[in-house]
């Protein structure tokens, strides 16, 4: 049996909910009490089954929502998809990518076959049945980048690796945390993290660098980040902050459970074989908070990290305006007792 | 010289004589004094084999002292966009060994880097030196223009009237500065508006 994709919004009602399934393998971001920028980098390796890292590209009930939410971004910002124009090899090494995956990892709902460069895919959730040369974009109704990534769960950075760096050359960007593709696009690596407090003076982003271009193919990494978003928005763009914005001042005692939601992003990192590119998916996991704390666990803990953030990181989350009435809140749900090791729930 | 603040900032040098065959300047204003200073510790015959293309403003001060230099080419411009075309034909028809060197406000450095870099040269080959204002191209996030010679903190987008806070973050390919809306949770939040980028 396939998954049941839910219909739902990101936007207007806001309907989004997680299945109590989909709660118990939210990628809970936080293995300690206490949170500090790192460079938590590991190999991304099949994990446990039932868990986001059941296979190496996720799709879950949530698919179908997201796809139709990313054209409706598209449809008003044709800007969140850019790709320069020395890109279009590495489009095509992540649709090989992302097609492999999805039909490795779920073919009861894709399919991919290849009788040398002409291929066919499937898409049965998005009722999609394309036949194309691979390699030849005139046969695809998009770029090979923008094509595949209207179909697959995550913004997408393409990276091009020269002169010791790694250059933002082209990306899908619907879903992201408050950083324009737009403008950072043609940035080197630290370019991009620039406005990143804290990171810089430890160090992280030249190690972080040292470690991205050493990736090798087959071997992709991962890590986790975090932030929160009010309302399950995923187009928590800079182009749109005025319009989500307002949301920050709605928050009140009564409607944290609700309203606030833990924002994760399951990042990870994949050599592309003939372009040399590395491609930078930025898979977005969002969870409320009465979904959160049915794990007693996350709930403890998440209200100690909160509580405990260094300012810095709070202001450039863009927690400020309502820290205060989450950690009340969570506060009511952590009764001191000691947390187990490690990120899953008890 | 502007304060170094985040990486993704510019930083700029001072103009020293490169090897090479050609030697593109473009200034505005107080940048030509970047180029009369160079020149002092160039070598004899270095002019012989430049262009010097300045957009002088008001007043037309420093129009002489670049003439006296005596380069192979010398261009006034009224503006930066008026020597748009020019620029594009030259950079196109450059063959290797060409240097290019920009002086002035951060607006005129930046637009001719970014006319460069969609020319294939490469940021790190050119030498900048600031001289002059502080005003800042700002790139409004949210509608996307330019709005020109921001001097204020926050700053009015000059397209669709939001109050952007300007940041340090700037894009070389756009040439600007990012502006993002200030008061965006909570629009009654006027903060006051101080002239910074003189």
């Amino acid at each position: 049996m396939g998954i049941t994709f839910r219909k739902e919004t990101f936007r207007d009602d806001f309907t989004f909910r997680n299945s109590p399934e989909h709660i118990r393998r939210f990628p809970f971001p936080f293995h300690e009490d206490s949170y500090m920028y790192a460079v938590n980098i590991e190999p991304h390796v099949v994990g446990p089954k039932g868990s986001v890292l059941e296979n190496l590209i996720d799709v879950d009930e949530h698919y179908v929502a997201e796809m139709q939410d990313r054209a409706l971004v598209l449809a008003e910002d044709p800007l969140r998809c850019q790709s320069l124009p020395h890109m279009t090899l590495a489009g095509w090494d992540l649709l090989e990518l992302l097609m492999e995956q999805q039909a490795l990892g779920y073919p009861e709902h894709f399919t991919l076959t290849r009788d040398g460069d002409k291929w066919r895919w499937i898409n049965r959730p998005l009722g999609i049945d394309d036949s194309f040369t691979f390699g030849d974009t005139s046969t695809l109704p998009y770029g090979p980048m923008e094509y595949i990534t209207r179909q697959s769960q995550g913004d997408f950075c393409i990276l091009d690796q020269r002169d010791g760096n790694l250059w933002m050359d082209a990306g899908m960007v619907t879903t992201q945390a408050d950083w324009s593709l737009d403008f950072d696009i043609g940035m080197n690596f630290f370019e991009w993290h620039a406005p990143v407090p804290l990171a810089h003076e430890k160090g992280i982003f030249i190690r972080a660098l040292k470690f991205l271009t050493n990736i090798q193919q087959g071997k992709p990494a991962r890590r986790l980040n975090w932030t929160m978003t009010i309302n399950p928005r995923l187009d928590t763009s800079p182009e749109n902050y005025h319009k989500w914005g307002p949301d920050r001042t709605t928050v009140t005692p009564e409607n944290v459970g609700d309203k606030v939601h833990l924002r994760v992003e399951l990042q990870s990192f994949w050599r592309l074989p003939r372009s040399n590119g590395i491609v930078f998916p930025i898979r977005c996991y969002l969870i409320k908070m009465d979904e959160l704390v049915t794990q007693p666990k996350w709930a403890r803990r998440l209200h100690r990290v909160i509580r405990d953030l260094p300012e810095e990181l709070a202001t450039y989350k863009g927690l400020t305006r309502y820290r205060p009435t989450l950690v009340e809140w969570l506060s009511k749900l952590d009764d001191g007792s000691p947390t187990s090791a490690g990120f899953g729930p008890d | 010289m502007a304060a170094k603040s985040i990486i993704s900032r510019p930083v700029y040098g001072t103009l020293s004589p490169q090897p090479g065959k050609h030697h593109l300047f473009i200034a505005d204003t107080e940048g030509a004094l970047a180029i009369t200073d160079m020149a002092r510790t160039a070598p004899a015959s270095f002019f012989d084999g430049a262009e010097i293309v300045f957009i002088p403003g008001p007043g037309r001060k420093h129009v002489a002292a670049l003439e006296a230099l005596r380069p192979a080419q010398f261009h006034e411009a009224p503006s930066f966009a008026s020597l748009l075309p020019r620029l594009r034909q030259t950079l196109a028809n450059a063959h290797m060994g060409l240097r290019l060197y920009l002086a002035g406000t951060e607006g005129l450095i930046g637009q001719a880097m970014q006319v460069a870099l969609e020319a294939g040269i490469d940021h790190t080959s050119i030498q900048t030196e600031h001289r002059g204002s502080l005003a800042r191209r700002m790139q409004c996030v949210h509608c996307k223009g330019i709005t020109e010679n921001v001097t204020t903190q926050p700053a009015i987008c000059s397209h669709c009237g939001l109050l952007l806070l300007v940041r340090d973050h700037y894009s070389r390919r756009l040439a600007a500065f990012q502006g993002v809306c200030i008061n965006a949770e909570d629009r009654s939040e006027i903060p006051p508006m101080e002239e910074i980028f003189r």
